[in-house]
């Protein structure tokens, strides 16, 4: 009577290894280096869909790039990282997003203290109307840092991971808005640094900045790359090569592919990402 | 015939300086009228004493009391109520029916005239709740009436913040309530101000909802369950009744002069905060 009982394990086996081919992640990580799992997620608005089926990683200490034309998703993918698209009330979403192995949508979590443990930085710079200062210390203090010496410390060494120190030391009193655009998003960047996250959000956070100002931020991503899981939303496809160790092209909702961005570039596997790199659409 | 460009173009900046210095002017007409009349009859004592012989002759200190204890109340009861009520609509509800009708209701209570408020102050507080006519009814009363300018008026402050602040103040951790208090309040405080000034004006030279519910005795207030006359009815009972017509214009004097200080004053305050905060 165990044959019977066998046969039903190696059924059962077989269920499993096709369902896990079936959803297999396309772009995983490295066994044990995923920072974010995001497994077969969709986000939707007023129940059309926005984004379908994704699944994809972002391993520790890598900058991801996401590529694609207008309306593809990104910048709903990106937010739903951090669960920003939630203060929409039309958002509802399915599938599972893991930030190091826990749900973040699950009913347990504290949002606020999600959103400082994946930081992000918006496509315009915003400085809050107030000091350089007071925006830097902010995010900190809304986390219940209060010491003056320690958010001394902090600012400044945001502020040097920004690339940004040398030019504000002197003027972090005077209002964030006398910046110029491109040192804006640096201190954009340093705010968010000053959360001291585990994962940066940037939702094409050059687009409107000159190349010197563009070079500068690159310059940070690369050092910040030692420390934590960075995913670019770029418009720049050669933001993208530059700026990035793997690149997923995303198109009308959907993830096409992912993988190392030199392979991405110069030998994507469809066709449709060969079409967008080259400048074919998009 | 064509006009050339030019001509309509200086013509209608002509037009238009004309309509607003003739605004201005009649403006400036009034208050130099009053001042004219009513200055040279203010005096110390006049701004020290108790009225004597029902106003003509002696000072208008306790009208002075009694405006600022109404109008004080009434904006230090109406502000809180009118900027959360103004919060709850932006920040915390989704557009919808029940919003409708807040911001209707809000609305149709700003077209009532006073003398509504005031019948209805004298039928609930006074009467009903037993207040008798007192500071409190009339402060109630006055709370009312300013009540939909604060909402509307601090609601479009708050709608003015950019919605990229509280967009940031989320991504950097805040809950909705830091957001509102440290973020929105913070950037809408000037407009917020702008709302309350322009309720303590509208305080200060209410007459007709404060005749019906503080009264008009002529004694000093020494709480706010006493009845006190506020230097508005005050203005109107001495004009109206003929019993000095200096003394009219003098109080009249003193009640613009309050209600240019008090404007001031706010918006030095605001401006203060607005460069300590840009």
């Amino acid at each position: 009577m165990t044959e019977p009982k066998n046969n039903d394990v190696a059924k059962e086996d077989a269920r499993l290894m096709a369902e896990m081919l079936a959803q297999q992640p396309a772009p995983a990580c490295p066994a044990g280096t995923a920072k974010i799992k995001v497994e077969d997620f969709s986000a939707f608005f007023d129940g059309a869909a926005v984004l379908r089926n994704i699944s994809l990683e972002v391993c520790e200490r890598e900058r991801l790039a996401i590529i694609g034309p207008a309306s593809s998703g990104k910048t709903t993918f990106l937010r739903s990282l951090n669960r920003l698209n939630d203060l929409a009330p039309n958002f509802s979403k399915t599938g599972r997003i893991l930030l190091a192995g826990r749900d973040i949508y699950g009913p347990e979590v504290d949002v606020a203290a999600l959103r400082r443990r994946i930081g992000m930085v918006y496509a315009v710079p915003v400085p809050l109307p107030w000091t350089i200062y007071e925006n830097l210390t902010y995010g900190p203090r809304l986390a219940g840092v209060h010491s003056r010496s320690r958010l001394d410390a902090l600012v400044e060494s945001c502020l040097r991971s920004a690339f940004l120190w040398d030019e504000v030391k002197d003027r972090l009193n005077e209002p964030a808005a006398n910046l110029s655009g491109g040192q804006q998003q640096r201190m954009c960047l340093a705010r968010v640094l000053a959360l001291e996250p585990e994962v940066l959000l940037l939702d094409e956070p050059c687009s409107g900045l000159d190349p010197i100002s563009t070079a500068k931020i690159e310059d940070a991503l690369a050092q910040l790359r030692s420390k934590y899981s960075i995913v670019l939303v770029t418009n720049n496809t050669k933001q993208a090569a530059r700026a990035s160790d793997r690149t997923a092209f995303f198109l009308m909702g959907e993830l096409v592919e992912c993988g190392p961005t030199a392979q991405v570039f110069t030998n994507p596997k469809h066709q449709r990402t060969s079409d967008y790199i080259t400048g074919h659409f998009g | 015939m064509r006009i050339p460009p030019r001509i309509t173009q200086g013509l209608a900046v002509s037009a238009m300086w004309v309509l607003a210095s003739l605004t201005l002017g009649v403006l400036a007409f009034i208050i130099a009228y009053i001042l004219w009349h009513g200055l040279p009859h203010v005096t110390w004592t006049f701004l020290t004493e108790s009225p004597k012989a029902m106003g003509r002759e002696g000072g208008v200190l306790p009208m002075i009391l009694g405006t600022a204890w109404v109008t004080g109340l009434a904006v230090l009861i109406a502000a809180p109520i009118g900027v959360a009520t103004a919060i709850y609509l932006t920040e915390y509800t989704r557009e919808g029916r029940l919003t409708a009708v807040i911001r209707f209701g809000a609305d149709c209570l700003a077209g009532i005239p006073s003398i509504i408020f005031g019948l209805f102050g004298f039928v609930f507080f006074v009467i009903t709740l037993g207040m008798g006519l007192s500071i409190i009814s009339g402060a109630l009363t006055l709370t009312l009436m300013v009540l939909p300018t604060i909402i509307r008026t601090s609601e479009e402050a708050i709608r003015a913040v950019p919605q990229s602040f509280r967009d940031v103040s989320f991504g950097l951790g805040s809950t909705r309530w830091q957001m509102v208090t440290q973020v929105v309040l913070r950037s809408a405080l000037p407009g917020i101000g702008t709302g309350i000034v322009l309720s303590i004006g509208r305080s200060i030279s209410e007459t007709a909802a404060v005749m019906l519910t503080a009264g008009s005795a002529l004694g000093f207030p020494h709480t706010a369950f006493d009845s006190s006359r506020t230097l508005a009815l005050h203005f109107y009972v001495l004009s109206r009744e003929g019993l000095s017509m200096s003394n009219a214009y003098a109080t009249a004097s003193v009640l613009i002069i309050a209600i240019l200080l008090v404007n001031l004053a706010a918006y030095w305050l605001m401006r203060r905060f607005v460069a300590k905060v840009a």
